[in-house]
Order: structure tokens, then sequence, then C-alpha cells
């Protein structure tokens, strides 16, 4: 009777080769959960902190805004770049730390020719995103580096889904959406930030639980 | 029916030679160690169906020297894609057959 199951069987473990030997699957939907609620709280200090309306860092002359302000306080500079580390830093390492675990339960290595596949295709649109951001931080152009983020971050995921889940392209498609309605809607750039790292992250990372995790 | 057994190619009958072509058809070099890991086999077991496989001209070994360790990857040649999507194709025919 085992010819019977052997079709089946067969095409199974090739399926389940192919997937875990090009894509990497042990990325964990946990740390999209936790990376979103540390932007929220990253969000919810730098609106704290700048102490106004989301919307106030905009030029107030025309409706939506050009985005750019020529001054911006020294101190409210510092204190929202090392918000944005912080956030960035806490995100990595429980990212780190939740990818590992699972990635020891699927006995897939951590780093391996899928891992490094995947993090060259992320780092190649993100790495452009950030210096394109300095340029801009340089010409006073602020308004323009949440839309920025969010767009090239999106470019990187949708880059770095083809080696992933594909939730990660879902996730990344969403986030170039985002920040192109956030280009419209100069100056929000606060609110479209924390609903893209804050709560697109946490809603694709319950999804990515669900659909992989338990 | 036993037409269709028969274009199953003998060569994928074990399942770690399935398993050597699956990893092998959506990766361009893929390192010794990093099949063992993924195949669950030993050393000796897989250096067998990888010389087996080598023999029929499905896949190319390539060996050089990463600093002073030897260092094995292998890739499938076109025969041996064809070979397998042969082998896809009439596990897929032999699917349907049965409903």
């Amino acid at each position: 009777m085992e010819t019977n199951k052997q079709p089946l069987d067969q095409l199974r473990d090739i399926k389940s080769l192919m997937e875990r030997s090009s894509r990497f699957i042990s990325l964990s939907g946990l740390a999209g959960v936790f990376s979103g609620l540390f932007a929220l709280f990253g969000a919810a200090a730098a609106y704290w902190r700048v102490n106004l309306a989301p919307w106030a860092l905009r030029d107030t002359d025309t409706p939506f805004g050009t985005g750019r302000i020529v001054h911006i306080d020294s101190g409210v500079a510092w204190f929202l770049a090392l918000d944005g580390l912080l956030v960035l830093l806490a995100s990595i390492r429980v990212s780190y730390y939740f990818t590992k675990r699972k990635a020891d339960r699927k006995q897939q290595p951590l780093w391996g020719a899928y891992s490094r596949h995947m993090l060259v295709n992320l780092s190649v649109p993100l790495v452009t995103g950030g210096i394109f951001c300095l340029v801009l931080f340089y010409h006073g152009l602020i308004g323009l580096i949440a839309p920025a983020t969010l767009v090239f971050y999106g470019l990187a995921l949708m880059n770095a889904g083809r080696f992933s889940l594909e939730e990660i392209s879902y996730l990344g498609l969403s986030e170039i959406i985002l920040g192109l309605v956030c280009l419209i809607f100069l100056g929000y750039g606060l609110i479209f930030w924390a609903l893209g790292f804050g709560v697109l992250h946490i809603v694709y990372g319950i999804l990515m639980y669900v659909r992989h995790d338990r | 029916m036993k037409g269709l057994i028969h274009q199953l190619d003998k060569a994928f009958e074990s399942r770690i030679r399935l398993g050597i072509m699956s990893v092998l058809i959506v990766n361009e070099w893929v390192e010794f160690n990093e099949l063992k890991t993924l195949l669950e086999v030993t050393d000796g077991n897989l250096a067998s169906h990888i010389a087996a496989l080598e023999r029929k001209g499905f896949i190319e070994v390539r060996k050089r020297f990463v600093g002073k360790k030897p260092n094995t990857s292998f890739r499938v040649t076109s025969e041996g894609r064809t070979a397998f999507e042969q082998h896809l194709a009439a596990l897929e025919n032999l699917l349907r057959q049965q409903g």
C-alpha cells in the first residue's frame, strides 16, 4: 500500500526542502509584534517631547505644507535621533531573539545562504534610503523624511520578501502605499510613522504568528 | 498505469537523491555541509548519493580551497534539471490517475 502514498509524500518532501533551502522561513511574527510596540512607544515619546500636535512639524503657510522647516531646536533634534536609535536597537535585539528561537525549532541555520540572500536584498534599498534621508535632512527637507523612510523600507521588504515568508512582501507593499499617501499629507509624518512602523508591524506580526509560528 | 510508473526516474527512487536534487534546483551552488544539515544524513551516505548523481551527469561538482579548508559545492546540470522536471511531471500524473 506504500506505493499509493508515495507520489504525494515525495512531492511534499520536495516542496519542504525547496522552501527550507531557498527561503528564510524562520522569521518570527512575535519579532514584528514587539518591534511594532517599541515603535509606538518611540512615537509617543517623540510626540510628548515635541510637545505639540503631531502635525505641528510643518510649514503653516500652505494647506499641506512643503515639509520644509528651516529651524529645528537642536535639543529636540537630538532627542528624536536618540529616540529613533533606541527603537531600532531594541527592535533588532528582540527580532534576533525570536528569530533565533524559531530557527532552532525549525532546524534551519540562522546564518545560511537563505538568510544571507535575504539580508543582502534587504540592505541595498535600506542603505540607499538611509543615505537619501540624510541628504534630505541636510537640505532641511525634514517633512519628506517620514514618507521617504516608509517607501524605502517598503521597497527593501518587497525585495527581501522573495527570500522569506510571503507576508514580508505584503508588509512591504503596505509600507510603500502608506509612504506615498504620507507624501501627499506632508506634515503628518509622525502619525504615518506610528502607523507604518507600529501598527503595520503588529498586524503583520500577528498574522505571521498565527499562520507560521504555532 | 504501468507505463506511468516507468516514467519515474530510477535515479530519484532514493529519498536522499530526490532531496539533493530538490535543494539544487532552487539554489545556485550549495556546499556539502549545507546539504548535510538540510537532509540530516551522514557524510558517507550523502557522498555516495552525490557520486551516483554525478555519474548520471545530473550534478556538477566544484572543489576548491577556502583558506586551508577544502570546500566542495554542487550545482544541477541542465540534464539533471530536465530529468527532475520529468520526474515531477510523472509524479503529478500518477497523482491525477489516483484521483
